[in-house]
């Protein structure tokens, strides 16, 4: 089924769904595994799980270090799909990759989507991939029926929105504010107005992401987003609680 | 370049949407200062006045006598004001940013040479001012850090990945994608998303069209080969693009081949088969990666040679064989530098000793009459603390010692 129908069906009875971010091989599979089981068992409904690259770029310090231990680690894009494809068929939600390009790229394009969709994956989420550079990434994502995820930043023009929704099937990821994950953000009326263009641009679904920290943050998006994303918060909660403790926080946001 | 930012194969603009909307507005007002005759007046002057351009060709009459090939000329960029090329591209992209209107501008650095060079151009024009710099940079280049802090920048040690300049560019973006609305990040070298590439080249191809005035001028005729060391590239193709249109020009970059070309520890990304093209730091090139597309450490003695990309630009005339590239190693280099000090009395930037220890290798085997041009990118003076260690200079060890127990007292 498509991304897109997935989630709207899922609306019909929530009125705010969850998208949460895990870091693969950070700390390890084997916990990425727990972390996920507890985040369905409470209700996620969708999970975007990073491959790992050295430099990222649109990352702040939490996803950064956790992209540099797992991969000092040793976690490989094989056992990334390896992982993916297990996971899919464990859960009964969508899952998304999301990575920077060159992992895509390095993979070979179309043997990177020929190897996300055997795995049942659907959708990419990529943040240094501009619909100007993605002429044959986003033809693939027709080819092989994957979603493209486009994003949208307080700094889009409405025009732009408009040409970025041409390109995204799914939903398309509001990123909160300037700057990089992982940091507070102020749901202040500029935040509403911006919202509101985002809205007005395209019927996909809207996801809120960078910044999503507490009950009050989502309570705050509830009929203005269709869903809020947790980053950073999760992984440090991880980092400081264990596994055991992302169900109940879970549970705890709606 | 091409209307999406390539060269051939090679550059584009892989940038996270927040940066969308600035990008338009830098391509627009540089597409306006290229069709303005005055502004490039206006950076003449500037770089005349506050500058020491044009820099002077120097005859090394010593080195070609001893080399005994062709006559050996050196492009002395070593003595613009802040000691390096690095100002020829800040200063323009100081106009830049004086019309755009912003108010602090950001750098990355490596060697620190680009970093005290845009906290010269920020002190000028009264911008804020804040440079990236590697950790292990930090330590290498101490003097820069100090001039820049006393110029009135903050300076920030990177500690994330290999805590050198590709590092340094990472959280230079991350600066930007936060404070995108008032800043202007001043990009170092020509790579990078586009423009800046094909911005930097430009301001930096004042080298190339001085040194044809002045070889042909000193020579009589166009010179056989032109030698730059290749970092990120932007000496490189400051001094090559006037001559890319010189047929009988041969024009040689030279990369760093820290403790060899076979040994993994190297900066060499052309002239070895284990670079291979990805997509990082918002563009497309070579770069030293692994299978799955992580980056690589890179080694080089010279901290602005130490990086895992180089220009797109350079990558496209590499591909179609406009520039021959090689690569010298640490070793190589510091015997370069040994010998142009001696027979000249000139000291070359550990960067620029690249560009020698290339040219050494070849010069001799060239007629007389002929004459080669090395671009000298560089002073060596703020490598004092990395030349002196690898010289293993017993006086200098001897003071560094004693400053350190009159400090610690």
């Amino acid at each position: 089924m498509q991304l897109e129908q997935q989630l709207r069906d899922k609306l019909h009875k929530k009125d705010i769904l969850l998208m949460t971010h895990i870091v693969l091989g950070y700390p390890s599979l084997e916990v990425n595994r727990e972390v996920i089981k507890q985040m369905v068992e409470n209700g996620v409904d969708c999970i975007e799980m990073q491959i790992p690259f050295s430099e990222p770029m649109a990352d702040g310090p939490v996803i950064l270090k956790a992209n540099q231990d797992a991969l000092a680690a040793g976690i490989t894009v094989t056992d990334c799909f390896t992982f993916a494809a297990e996971t899919v068929q464990k859960h009964d939600i969508p899952f998304l990759f999301m990575t920077y390009y060159n992992i895509i790229f390095k993979y070979g394009e179309e043997a990177f989507f020929k190897r996300a969709s055997e795995c049942g994956l659907k959708g990419f989420i990529v943040p240094d991939l501009p619909p100007e550079m993605g002429e044959s990434f986003l033809a693939l994502a027709e080819k092989y029926q994957l979603s493209p995820i486009l994003i949208y930043a307080p700094t889009s023009t409405d025009a732009r929105m408009q040409e970025l929704a041409t390109y995204g099937t799914g939903f398309i990821y509001c990123v909160a504010r300037r700057g990089v994950t992982g940091k507070k953000s102020e749901f202040d009326q500029d935040f509403d107005s911006y919202l509101a263009r985002c809205r007005a641009s395209t019927t996909l679904p809207l996801a809120v992401g960078f910044g999503i920290q507490s009950k009050e943050d989502i309570e705050a998006l509830k009929g203005k987003a269709d869903m809020a994303v947790i980053g950073s918060r999760t992984i440090r909660l991880v980092e400081s609680d264990g596994a055991e403790a992302v169900g109940p926080f879970i549970a705890g946001l709606r | 370049m091409d209307q999406k930012g390539f060269f051939g194969n090679w550059g584009g603009a892989y940038i996270p949407e927040v940066l969308h909307q600035t990008f338009q507005e830098l391509k627009e007002e540089y597409a306006r200062c290229r069709k303005d005759p005055d502004f490039w007046q206006e950076y003449l002057t500037l770089m005349s006045t506050y500058s020491c351009r044009p820099t002077p060709l120097t005859y090394a009459e010593n080195l070609t006598r001893h080399f005994g090939g062709a006559h050996i000329y050196i492009k002395r960029e070593d003595l613009n004001h802040t000691g390096a090329h690095k100002a020829n591209n800040v200063m323009g992209q100081g106009l830049l940013v004086k019309r755009m209107g912003k108010k602090r501008v950001i750098a990355e650095t490596g060697a620190g040479q680009h970093g005290m060079a845009t906290a010269t151009m920020a002190a000028k024009f009264g911008l804020d001012c804040t440079i990236y710099m590697g950790e292990e940079d930090v330590l290498r280049q101490r003097p820069n850090v100090f001039w820049m802090e006393k110029m009135g920048a903050t300076v920030i040690p990177v500690k994330d990945g290999s805590r050198t300049l590709k590092d340094a560019i990472n959280e230079a973006f991350r600066d930007w994608v936060t404070n995108v609305d008032d800043t202007h990040y001043v990009f170092g070298t020509a790579c990078g998303p586009a423009p800046f590439p094909e911005m930097v080249a430009w301001f930096q191809s004042i080298i190339g069209i001085e040194s044809a005035e002045q070889i042909m001028q000193y020579h009589g005729k166009m010179v056989a080969r032109v030698y730059a060391c290749v970092g990120g590239g932007s000496n490189a193709m400051g001094i090559f693009k006037r001559f890319l249109d010189e047929p009988n020009v041969e024009l040689i970059g030279v990369e760093a081949a820290g403790h060899g070309a076979n040994s993994g520890a190297h900066a060499i990304r052309l002239s070895s088969p284990d670079a291979t093209p990805g997509v990082a730091q918002g563009y497309k090139t070579m770069f030293l990666q692994d299978e799955d597309g992580q980056m690589k450490h890179t080694h080089s003695v010279a901290a602005g040679l130490d990086y895992v990309g180089v220009s797109p630009i350079l990558s496209d005339l590499w591909e179609k064989k406009r520039v021959r590239f090689e690569s010298a190693t640490d070793t190589e280099v510091m015997q370069a530098l040994d010998i142009t000090m001696k027979q000249e009395g000139i000291i070359p930037a550990l960067e620029s000793s690249h560009a020698f220890a290339g040219a050494f290798k070849e010069v001799g085997q060239l007629a007389k009459d002929e004459a080669i041009i090395i671009n000298q990118s560089g002073r060596g003076d703020k490598d004092i603390f990395t030349i002196a260690h690898a010289f293993d200079d017993p006086s200098w060890k001897k003071f560094i010692i004693d400053r350190g127990m009159e400090y610690s007292k």
